[in-house]
């Protein structure tokens, strides 16, 4: 068993019509598979690495709820806002995380209901991510009001001041859009994890994680009603998300786009939103995972193939991106409205091109690399350019925000927007609140959601004895073995 | 509850239909009760006694022709409205526009110390003074866009902000195409130009039309027919600050140029 687990990663990139990939290398049966990716979490004692990795992290997430704390105290004139620039830093993280918060639940459940048999390497990782970023965007809209101890007025709780919240805001569909993606996020995060925190229960060796694991493994035995129920339940969960992956930063759009400000007061900002969520998405999903499958050991189980396929989607999507950002010029000038012609030269030579074209680069051009397999299938070339695209990609929310308020329909009142300390390091802290979420799950939670693993495993080699399936759910099967 | 004995808990099938027939009239009953919770208080009228704002339909008038640049309507509203240093409820702005040049704008602390002179101005071209201020919409991208319901416009045709409901998101701030809003340091609210509502309840003009040494500024009422601003509307030729926004303002302007926005 030892030597299947080390064995080396096997390219199963090749495109050979008659031999389907095989999704899993390295010779993984059942048994083998829930050894690895229980024996992550079983470990007595964690790594020191993963120690040092939470102690820095924690601190960063502790700086930024510090930094809140004071923005609190002394109101949001610690951020660099000034009039006209009166939404800054705040919401270009908060459209950032969000769209982070994308590939998750396109990867569980568009590519479900798309039998993408490939997903399941990679869903819970996706899944968990999605959780934690929408976490993190959750916080930025909600602190930056002028009055954080009144934000809750902001849900429509009968009935305290003879007044409902203004359904017409988009501020308030972002309520209700973002509120609604995270919870359908977590039900289908954790109903997919139902049976592999019975594997757990099952395996533990301590009382406490028995109890854990067991209260949230739902009495789970993995009966043949229960699978039956619970593939019925992921399949309309799968059905209840698709269309959120869609929704939520459609309507993060309309913020923007009902807007008159030129530059936000588009129609195309919708599907150009959507398709930049899940370009970012997917890139935050690389640069987690491709670390994580290499401290881990997982190469086998998130394959080569794995990363060439979410590379494939970020050229697609990032190639959807840069046309949008091409369309937009173009109807700037085909629609012939001076403001909105100006707001666009403006973004490309004004004071703020720098940042415009620290976008374009990362965005657009970087992406365009992974035409070629070589970068495809180099996991340190996609960390590289993932990383950029990450980069890129919270350029362009600075970019459409700043720079369209700065040069706002008020050439008397125009302004430059400089971030403040406080600014930069509650970002930075978010990133800390993010990656101790991550490190958490990836110490305490199966990151690979073995028992859909298992189901995309053994078929095809059935009649192979060596590569023949042991063992059930439950890991070691006696009677196999 | 609903087993095959159909009495395991002491109901039989008529009294049963006989509970849900009472559940169905006392839910229904709470939830009128509910609604009469929730509708606003004020329906009717203003709580000051002898002021009606179904009866007033309040507009503004600016003459550019007339504006020096002198800034008392700025320092005016300041003192009347508590406005604090560097956020405006109106302000004037300065073009210079050199014959076949770029316009230049310009606005130093709202207008509010007057203007220096500027570099250039003996050249051919245009120069004039705009006063700006909240244009008390008609169709208001600022109110739609409240999240909680703080802006709001009056019967009587005056966008205004509950401070006490406000939750300072700054929406509203972005959302206005005049650049009419700002956040409060103070209060941590959104503010604006209420066109001094406090007095006009009280029969009282602005702060700012009362103090504008050329009458370039002017309210009324279109509600009352003896108002000298409906025979001018009525008129002359007006023009409002971005037509194209579909706000309809409820500030009108006398010689504007195209220049400006």
């Amino acid at each position: 068993m030892g030597i299947l687990l080390t064995r080396d990663t096997i390219d199963n990139t090749a495109h050979d019509p008659a031999r389907p990939q095989e999704l899993i290398t390295g010779g993984y049966d059942f048994t083998t598979l829930t050894d690895k990716v229980c024996g992550i979490v079983e470990r007595r004692g964690a790594p020191r690495a993963w120690w040092v990795a939470l102690g820095f992290m924690a601190s960063l997430a502790a700086m930024m709820f510090g930094m809140i704390g004071y923005l609190i105290y002394k109101g949001v004139g610690v951020w660099g806002l000034n009039n006209p620039v009166g939404w800054g830093w705040a919401i270009v993280n908060f459209v950032f995380w969000v769209g982070i918060g994308h590939a998750g639940t396109l990867i569980s459940a568009i590519l479900y209901l798309l039998r993408q048999q490939w997903r399941t390497s990679i869903n819970r990782f996706a899944e968990a991510m999605t959780i934690f970023a929408v976490i993190c965007a959750g916080i930025f809209p909600g602190i930056h009001v002028g009055r954080v101890w009144v934000v809750w007025w902001l849900f429509p709780l009968p009935n305290f001041q003879a007044m409902w919240p203004n359904f017409r805001s988009p501020l308030l569909w972002d309520v209700f859009a973002v509120g609604t993606y995270a919870t359908v996020s977590l039900l289908f995060w954790y109903t997919g994890m139902v049976p592999d925190l019975a594997t757990l229960r099952d395996r533990a060796t301590t009382r406490v994680r028995r109890i854990a694991y067991g209260f949230f493994a739902l009495g789970w035995r993995g009966s043949n009603r229960h699978w039956h129920r619970y593939e019925k339940a992921y399949l309309i969960l799968a059905g209840l998300a698709t269309p959120l992956v869609l929704s939520v930063h459609s309507v993060v759009s309309f913020d923007f786009a009902t807007s008159q400000i030129p530059g936000w007061h588009t129609t195309i900002f919708p599907p150009y939103f959507v398709a930049g969520a899940i370009f970012s998405g997917f890139a935050m999903v690389m640069t987690c995972l491709i670390p994580a499958r290499e401290w881990y050991g997982l190469k086998n189980i998130v394959t080569l193939y794995h990363l060439e396929t979410m590379a494939k989607i970020i050229l697609a999507t990032g190639t959807m991106v840069g046309y949008a950002y091409a369309t937009e010029f173009f109807i700037a000038w085909y629609g012939g409205n001076p403001a909105e012609q100006f707001a666009f030269i403006n973004r490309a030579f004004g004071p703020y091109a720098w940042a415009y074209w620290i976008m374009v680069s990362c965005n657009v051009i970087s992406p365009q690399l992974f035409w070629f397999k070589k970068i495809r299938t180099s996991p340190a070339a996609l960390l590289v350019i993932c990383i950029f695209v990450n980069i890129g990609m919270w350029f362009e929310r600075f970019v459409i925000t700043v720079t369209s308020l700065s040069r706002d329909f008020l050439p008397a009142a125009w302004g430059y927007y400089r971030p403040t300390a406080i600014d930069v390091l509650t970002f930075v802290g978010s990133f800390g609140l993010f990656f101790t979420l991550v490190l958490l799950f990836m110490r305490f939670l199966p990151m690979i959601a073995m028992a859909e693993v298992k189901t995309v495993m053994p078929q095809k080699h059935w009649e192979d004895k060596v590569s023949r399936p042991v063992g059930d759910y439950h890991g070691t099967n006696p009677g196999d073995r | 509850m609903n087993d095959a004995t159909g009495t395991r808990d002491g109901l039989d099938d008529a009294t049963r239909r006989e509970f849900l027939k009472r559940l169905a009239v006392a839910g229904a009953a709470a939830s009128f009760g509910a609604i009469g919770l929730i509708l606003p208080e004020s329906a009717g009228a203003l709580a000051t006694s002898d002021y009606d704002w179904t009866r007033h339909r309040w507009v503004y008038l600016i003459d550019t022709r007339k504006c020096i640049g002198c800034g008392a309507c700025v320092r005016a509203c300041r003192v009347e409205n508590d406005v604090p240093d560097g956020m405006y409820r109106t302000w004037v702005e300065r073009y210079h526009i050199p014959a076949g040049g770029e316009a230049a704008v310009d606005s130093p602390d709202g207008g509010a110390g007057g203007f220096l002179p500027v570099a250039g101005a003996a050249e051919p071209g245009k120069a004039f003074f705009v006063p700006k201020i909240c244009n008390h919409c008609e169709q208001t991208p600022c109110t739609q866009v409240c999240p909680v319901g703080a802006s709001y416009s009056t019967r009587d045709g005056v966008v205004l902000v509950d401070a006490e409901r406000c939750i300072g998101c700054g929406y509203c701030v972005q959302a206005c195409p005049y650049g009419s809003r700002y956040l409060d340091p103070r209060t941590h609210t959104a503010e604006k130009c209420t066109w001094c509502y406090h007095r006009l309840v009280k029969g009282r003009s602005t702060a700012c039309v009362g103090i504008c040494p050329t009458a370039a500024r002017m309210i009324g009422d279109r509600e009352n027919p003896d108002d000298p601003i409906n025979e001018i509307l009525a008129t002359q030729r007006i023009l409002v600050l971005q037509p194209e926004l579909l706000t309809k303002p409820q500030c009108f302007y006398l010689g504007l140029d195209m220049e400006v926005r």
